[in-house]
């Protein structure tokens, strides 16, 4: 491409933008930029795609000679299995508050942690925990129970 | 090319026998600190004590301005840091491998033990002593002007040494370890009693995503242990030292420490005491400071009422240093860290309690997880931090309880800060709260109207008062600071001795009964 004489510019002649500006910004804003995707990248990494923990589905037969409103602790779980005339169900032993574990008691369920108390159904009697215990799925395969941790159902489902 | 008159291996000969000295005055070039000029030289010649103004004036050397408070706490740093890298020979982060080798540490390795109470002590008194510190920098007034930014990274201290300290607890892999974890954990998590009142957690889990990043899993595993480790051992030791060098940067780049306008007149009769400042020379001299603009060093000031630091401050630093470490092997000899039995996820502790300097915010905690573990804090970090913005008054910098209300203020705002947050303690333990009384109250109600925020909007009200009584934002943040100290003081005393099992009221632990 050619420049007609006229439009050729004196050197001394400002420019809109002088080069060197432009290039300081360039090389500030490419910073900048790398920067920030590198931030990005990295705090995606304390995130991992599948959390390390165990299975939170578990089988358990219930004794046959577990009383009426008693609960059954399954071996290693945070979980207490009920049964009554309706039927089998299963209700979190982790506090909503932060976290501990609830022990069983004549009014349903208290927290060693901070004083939460629940009802025999879960919710809140006293105390600082913010929602009722969660029940759990529950579903039948013959003799056999199948707990899904993960699976809250509403309060006052049996099967 | 060999000297005159030798023969090259003499003069080896004579070189070798010279190497220590040699050495020693290639080291120290400046020769030994004993004249103005080499005591100069021996600090800024020195990349170590660089960071120390050559010079320091005789007000900063009083005993009552600063207390060695700072020093000390650099000095408890120091300790952990040293005892911590022992430790980390025979410690192991995984779990039930971790407690197998803190009883190696305590029981089989020699001095293990004694390493270990050091360093637990030593980041017992880290922690008192950055919080006694930082009530020294508000009660002389040095946040103000030019100082603003070293108040802001002084809280970034205070934190970083909160989080050292908290993640420190769980490295044992023991019960009292694993359930203060488990609640601090679920503390991350507590936006939750938020987004669940308002029913948006299903998009917005921002408590959930926080408790996630923390433990790496959904419970408190193999995972949580190496991150926390992570962070004690590198990420928050890391953060510390820059924050560290920044303080102690500004410290010197704002005009070293506060003092009051009329200083040199106070130091005036100690002054005469030393030999005068460069008698045969210019009563000025004029080094960089002199090109430099603004009020961010000591600009345009002489050398006046000031004494080498080498030797009356360094001897100073170094007499604090070695009370720190006495003060850390003398507890370190009579108490044992404790280690209680091995984690158990099925059975928590009870009473589970944080370590003693969170056992204040765990009170709050059991009102409400969001705005004792979340809100509250956040609002005094933010509000606190924020108090040399909002105090831009003149009044009282250096002074102790300087400024409008003075001393007298700050004893009844002592009164006020004990009495309320007795009261309101009192209140909740004797009567309950509003889940007692209403038990179908909503979640929200709660969160937001629970003993821990009202004690907070008791203290801010009184502060208000303070500043309009006084006409002086200075006197308000005098009123809210002492609240709040004595706040955390009855908070924490609560939670450590008058707390006992399912977190119940109980005068005395030894009415504890069986647990």
């Amino acid at each position: 491409m050619t420049t007609h004489p006229s439009e050729k510019k004196s050197r001394f002649d400002p420019e809109p933008m002088p080069r060197r500006d432009f290039l300081g910004l360039a090389a500030l804003g490419s910073m900048a930029a790398a920067f920030a995707l590198s931030i990005f990248g990295m705090l995606k990494l304390p995130k991992a795609a599948v959390s390390a923990s165990p299975a939170k589905k578990f089988n358990v037969a219930l004794p046959d000679t577990l009383p009426e409103g008693e609960a059954f602790i399954p071996p290693g779980r945070n979980v207490a299995v009920f049964r009554d005339g309706e039927g089998v169900f299963a209700i979190s032993t982790v506090c909503t508050h932060l976290g501990c574990i609830v022990k069983t008691s004549a009014a349903g369920f208290d927290c060693p942690c901070h004083g939460s108390g629940f009802q025999k159904d879960g919710t809140v009697r006293k105390g600082p925990a913010p929602t009722p215990l969660p029940w759990l799925k529950v579903s039948k395969n013959g003799g056999v129970l199948t707990i899904d941790e993960e699976a809250t159902v509403k309060t006052g489902t049996k099967v | 090319m060999k000297a005159e008159g030798y023969s090259a291996l003499h003069e080896f000969w004579i070189n070798l026998r010279a190497i220590p000295n040699h050495v020693y005055r290639a080291m120290f070039r400046g020769g030994p600190p004993k004249t103005d000029r080499t005591r100069s030289s021996f600090i800024f010649g020195n990349v170590f004590l660089h960071l120390h103004s050559v010079r320091t004036h005789l007000w900063s050397l009083r005993w009552s301005t600063t207390m060695g408070l700072g020093i000390m706490t650099t000095a408890a740093f120091l300790i952990t840091l040293v005892t911590g890298i022992l430790l980390m020979f025979y410690y192991k982060p995984y779990p039930d491998v971790a407690y197998q080798s803190i009883k190696d540490i305590h029981f089989i390795v020699p001095t293990g033990r004694f390493m270990r109470n050091i360093h637990r002590w030593a980041a017992n008194v880290m922690v008192i002593a950055v919080i006694l510190h930082m009530a020294r920098a508000f009660y002389t007034a040095s946040y103000r002007k030019p100082r603003e930014f070293n108040w802001f990274i002084g809280w970034g201290l205070l934190v970083t040494t909160l989080g050292l300290s908290f993640t420190g607890y769980l490295l044992p892999w023991d019960q009292l370890a694993y359930w203060a974890i488990t609640i601090g954990a679920n503390i991350a998590q507590s936006p939750r009693e938020i987004t669940d009142a308002l029913g948006i957690t299903a998009w917005a889990d921002i408590g959930g995503l926080q408790r996630e990043i923390l433990l790496g899993s959904d419970k408190v595993g193999e995972e949580a242990l190496i991150r926390f480790y992570l962070l004690h051992v590198m990420i928050l030791p890391l953060a510390l030292v820059m924050l560290m060098a920044v303080h102690f940067w500004r410290i010197r780049k704002d005009g070293g420490l506060a003092k009051p306008a009329n200083a040199d007149e106070l130091v005036a009769e100690e002054a005469k005491e030393f030999y005068p400042v460069f008698t045969d020379a210019p009563t000025k001299t004029y080094h960089l400071a002199a090109v430099v603009k603004g009020k961010t060093s000591a600009v345009g000031s002489g050398p006046e009422h000031t004494v080498p630091s080498m030797p009356h401050l360094f001897y100073a630093e170094l007499g604090v240093l070695m009370l720190t470490t006495l003060i850390c092997v003398a507890l370190a000899f009579v108490s044992d860290a404790p280690l209680k039995e091995l984690a158990n996820p099925l059975v928590p502790e009870n009473p589970a309690k944080a370590p003693w300097y969170f056992l204040g915010l765990q009170e709050i905690v059991s009102f409400s997880a969001f705005m004792g573990g979340i809100g509250i804090p956040m609002l005094c970090v933010i509000g606190l931090g924020l108090i040399p913005f909002l105090d831009r008054e003149k009044e009282g910098t250096g002074e102790w309880f300087g400024g409008p209300g003075g001393w007298k203020l700050v004893k009844w705002s002592a009164v006020v800060g004990f009495a309320a947050s007795i009261g309101v303690e009192a209140f909740a333990i004797h009567f309950g709260w509003l889940r007692e009384w209403f038990p179908d109250i909503p979640q929200l109600f709660i969160t937001f109207i629970n003993p821990g925020t009202v004690l907070t909007a008791i203290y801010a009200a009184y502060s208000i008062w303070a500043v309009r009584k006084n006409n002086s934002t200075r006197a308000g943040a005098l009123a809210l600071f002492t609240c709040f100290l004595c706040g955390f003081i009855v908070l924490t005393v609560i939670g450590t001795y008058f707390r006992g099992p399912n977190w119940d009221f109980f005068w005395s632990p030894s009415d504890w009964g069986g647990h």
